[in-house]
């Protein structure tokens, strides 16, 4: 054989159109494989909205983290009339007292309440710091953590705090306010979480 | 072939080149990548039964990868295992086609592994200085029997259930230690969650690591004395003044374009059968399979996937005690020894010639019974038993143990042909 | 007392579960994925009928409705009794010990009966049950004989009895007539006329799509298989072009 019958220009070609179809293929291919990942119908059914009675909730109580909603904990609380007006007032030591964060709510609920109620708020209990369940501190009290406690949710991991509202007081680890999933009122006490009420 | 003829795609220049040089200083890369590809010379004449090497080791991938994927959603336990197979094929995304690339991929790696072994028979690739190379193979071969049965009793179908059932009562059969050694293996007194459970363990852990381990013993002993090839002729008696054997060409490019031409086939015939014929009409998934375990209904034909059924028709052939051992333990013997007698062939075969090509009528003769009993002997294996399917069992066994145990003789006797001196 | 006799006697019928194989002459069954009217009649057929006992506990509600073409609010209002959720299981809401009590076993889940079974055995097994006094439920079955199974479409099929009449019809072979010492009675089923509000041909035709929603659910994948499948071959034939031109032009070399 000689060196004569090679057409390196035929060779480069078919090396690079070969490797270019055979791209494609391993990419075809992966996406099985990447899609297999995503929530399964199974974990999408477990995750579907929950309904949830709020009949026998008193004001300054909290119904959660029991009614878990893709199986995170959400915390539905009945503030007192008083802690609802200090919402719209007390708001200076508030990281985002507007939440500006559109992410973080949608968007009927961003008002000083954080929620379509002004009396019932509903909200993912995972601190956005990393993820522990904050827990509900809702008496107007000297508390360990803030001699000045006005009622809210205080992380033990970390020692962040929320008001009543879930909104993040400044100076602490988390980054935002408490989320709030998608909700809406079936009826006077039944609120279904985890969809629209324009989208249901 | 010079190396000047390496093609110009191959040459680096720039930071590639200097990274390659940095590596090199600390590992041996170039080194590494000559010795197993592009000096690394293959003889010139392979033919179409040299592509099943490669495509074992492209399934063999296929199925870490998918069994990998079917791991994350299967469920080892007695409740969950079946549920779980069905929750992979409707609830998963993709999961169904991940499901059937593994369970098609079982039967295809028997598939190439068995006409990988054929193609050794019929050229002699066991011969010295091979038989190393071949007891690794035989080897790999017996770890992918345990392999797929324990792999085949993880979806906890009927089938599954009583197969496993069946295979585990076979350490029965093993004189005094045998009852004792049937519950070690389950660890229970019946198949059950505990036995699904440790076979889980080996299919999906312990077997894949030994049979990561032996196919890379398997290759750094093929490249250490190089590959046989149809004529039998060794290509490194002749060499050019560079070393270069005449009738070798370098794996890289030659081979490696070869068989990603070959794999693409495959992978051809392989989807064919994952998308339209993934039970293939109940051979690979069997009809049974799709109800779940039962302790108390054993299917009403029980026999196992076909890849198993020569030897399982062995087994079942052998009706009849023995110097005063049961017909029961005789049958493991037989099975046993059917799966492991060709590991001793080099020593069985005292022929001059390696290929079939250069061997005489018997060899070629005794080589086509082979593979009409081991064909026969499957498709006995698959059907329920009757005196006419058992009488006919027992003539193949014999056939088929005559092919390695009278070797000695005829490949002596055989008349051969004269061996050319290089590849025609 | 009767009723725990007859509670009895049920389990007892469960007990032989294996299906005898059978000379019953089946008539052949082609499923059609594609029919999609066919197989929404087939949910409901069996939602009515079947699931009471049978559940499918491998298929969600809402894949059935998406994979045929049901918006799910009307599939949540018409087709789900139990007042679960589209995402959930298609279990049925019979009690275990219940159905234990009354069939002797739990009726077996059907998700993968086509699978098992095949679609021919389960549209022959639909269509041949006949009336036996001497059984528990008062009907047998050509094709699963003594099954534990009451002939629950009866109100569609309508009163089916064997019948023999006359004997075997004669083959005849190069146009004379085989004479036969002792001729077989010819035996066939036969349905009262006007006892099932369907006629034979609508009852066949609701087998049909009962069995063709079976087959669906043994595979709810199998269209998105085949569709995809295709497209996998078109590419690899294209790869293989590539991979033998380049094969082609370095083998050149070799001589």
């Amino acid at each position: 054989m000689s060196d004569d019958s090679i057409n390196t220009g035929r060779r480069y070609f078919l090396i690079a159109s070969t490797s270019a179809v055979a791209g494609v293929g391993m990419v075809g291919a992966a996406i099985p494989f990447v899609k297999a990942w995503t929530p399964s119908a199974k974990a999408r059914a477990l995750g579907a909205p929950i309904r949830v009675d709020i009949g026998k909730l008193r004001p300054g109580e909290i119904l959660g983290p029991i009614p878990a909603w893709r199986g995170q904990p959400v915390f539905i609380v009945y503030r007192a009339s008083e802690s609802v007006e200090l919402l719209a007032s007390d708001t200076a030591d508030l990281a985002d007292p507007d939440s500006e964060n559109a992410d973080m709510q949608p968007d009927y609920a961003r008002n000083a309440w954080r929620s379509r109620r002004p009396e019932i708020g509903v909200y993912v209990g995972l601190c956005t710091h990393l993820g522990c369940s904050p827990k509900y501190y809702g008496a107007v009290q000297p508390e360990t953590f803030d001699p000045d406690w006005q009622g809210g949710f205080f992380c033990p991991c970390h020692g962040s705090r929320f008001d009543l509202a879930g909104r993040v007081v400044k100076s602490v680890p988390a980054p935002d306010n408490l989320p709030v999933p998608p909700y809406f009122f079936e009826t006077d006490d039944v609120i279904v979480i985890g969809e629209d009420e324009e989208t249901a | 072939m010079a190396e000047s003829n390496a093609p110009a795609p191959g040459r680096l220049t720039g930071p590639l080149r200097r990274l390659v040089a940095w590596l090199d200083e600390r590992m041996p890369l170039t080194e590494t990548i000559e010795y197993h590809a592009t000096k690394y010379y293959a003889p010139k004449n392979f033919n179409f039964w040299y592509y099943f090497g490669v495509l074992a080791l492209v399934v063999f991938a296929i199925q870490i990868l998918s069994g990998i994927w079917l791991t994350m959603s299967y469920v080892p336990s007695g409740d969950g295992a079946f549920a779980s197979v069905e929750y992979i094929m409707r609830d998963v995304e993709y999961g169904w086609l991940i499901r059937y690339l593994h369970s098609t991929g079982a039967s295809a790696f028997f598939l190439v592994i068995y006409l990988h072994m054929f193609r050794a028979l019929a050229y002699g690739s066991y011969r010295a200085p091979r038989e190393l190379l071949w007891l690794i193979g035989m080897a790999i071969y017996l770890v992918m029997m345990a392999e797929g049965f324990f792999g085949y009793v993880l979806t906890w179908g009927n089938m599954s259930f009583w197969a496993a059932q069946v295979i585990v009562s076979l350490a029965g059969a093993i004189p005094f230690v045998g009852p004792e050694l049937m519950e070690w293996i389950r660890g229970d007194y019946g198949m059950s969650e505990i036995t699904l459970n440790r076979f889980f363990a080996l299919h999906v852990v312990a077997l894949p690591l030994a049979l990561a381990g032996l196919v890379f013993l398997h290759m750094v002993a093929l490249h250490h004395v190089g590959s046989n090839n149809p004529e039998g002729v060794d290509i490194k008696k002749h060499k050019d003044p560079q070393g270069v054997p005449l009738d070798g060409i370098p794996f890289h490019p030659y081979y490696t374009v070869h068989d990603f031409m070959a794999t693409v086939a495959f992978l051809i015939l392989f989807c064919a059968i994952v998308f339209f014929a993934p039970e293939m009409f109940g051979y690979f998934i069997e009809k049974p399979n799709f109800e779940e375990a039962d302790p108390l209904k054993t299917p009403e034909h029980i026999a196992p996937v076909w890849y198993y059924t020569p030897f399982y028709a062995m087994l079942r052939a052998t009706t009849f005690p023995l110097f005063g051992l049961s017909a029961k333990f005789w049958g493991l013997i037989v099975m046993a020894a059917a799966i492991v007698i060709p590991a001793i062939l080099p020593w069985l075969d005292r022929g001059k010639v390696k290929s079939i090509r250069y061997k005489g009528l018997l060899s070629r003769l005794m080589l086509a019974m082979l593979v009409v009993s081991f064909v026969v002997l499957g498709y006995l294996g698959t059907i329920p038993p009757s005196p006419t399917a058992t009488a006919a069992a027992q003539v193949f066994t014999v056939l088929y143990f005559a092919y390695f145990l009278l070797m000695p003789w005829y490949s002596r006797v055989d008349r051969t042909r004269p061996v050319p001196d290089r590849i025609p | 007392m009767t009723a725990r006799i007859l509670v009895l006697l049920v389990a007892l019928a469960g007990l032989p579960a294996a299906a005898a194989t059978t000379d019953w002459p089946m008539q052949s069954m082609e499923p059609d994925l594609h029919d999609k009217p066919s197989l929404q009649r087939g949910l409901g057929l069996y939602v009515n009928y079947c699931l009471a006992c049978h559940s499918l506990r491998f298929q969600r509600y809402e894949r059935t409705a998406d994979d045929l073409g049901i918006p799910h609010e009307l599939f949540l209002e018409n087709l789900v009794f139990t007042g679960q959720k589209i995402g959930g299981l298609m279990a049925t809401s019979m009690p275990e010990e219940e159905a234990k009590a009354w069939f002797g076993a739990r009726p077996p889940d059907l998700t993968m009966v086509a699978r098992v079974r095949g679609e021919e055995w389960l549209y022959n097994y639909l269509k041949t049950f006949y009336l036996d006094p001497t059984r528990p439920f008062g009907v047998n079955n050509k094709v699963f004989e003594n099954v534990g199974m009451p002939h629950v479409m009866m109100d569609l099929q309508g009163v089916q009895r064997e019948v023999c009449r006359g004997f075997k019809p004669v083959d005849l072979l190069d146009g004379e007539s085989v004479i036969v010492a002792e001729p077989e009675p010819h035996c066939f089923l036969e349905v009262e006329e006007g006892s099932g509000s369907f006629s034979a041909g609508e009852f066949d035709d609701a087998v049909y799509d009962l069995v063709n929603f079976l087959y669906y659910v043994g595979e709810p994948t199998r269209l998105e298989r085949e569709r995809l499948g295709v497209y996998v071959l078109l590419f690899l034939g294209l790869l293989f072009v590539f991979a033998y031109l380049l094969n082609r032009e370095y083998w050149k070399d070799v001589h």
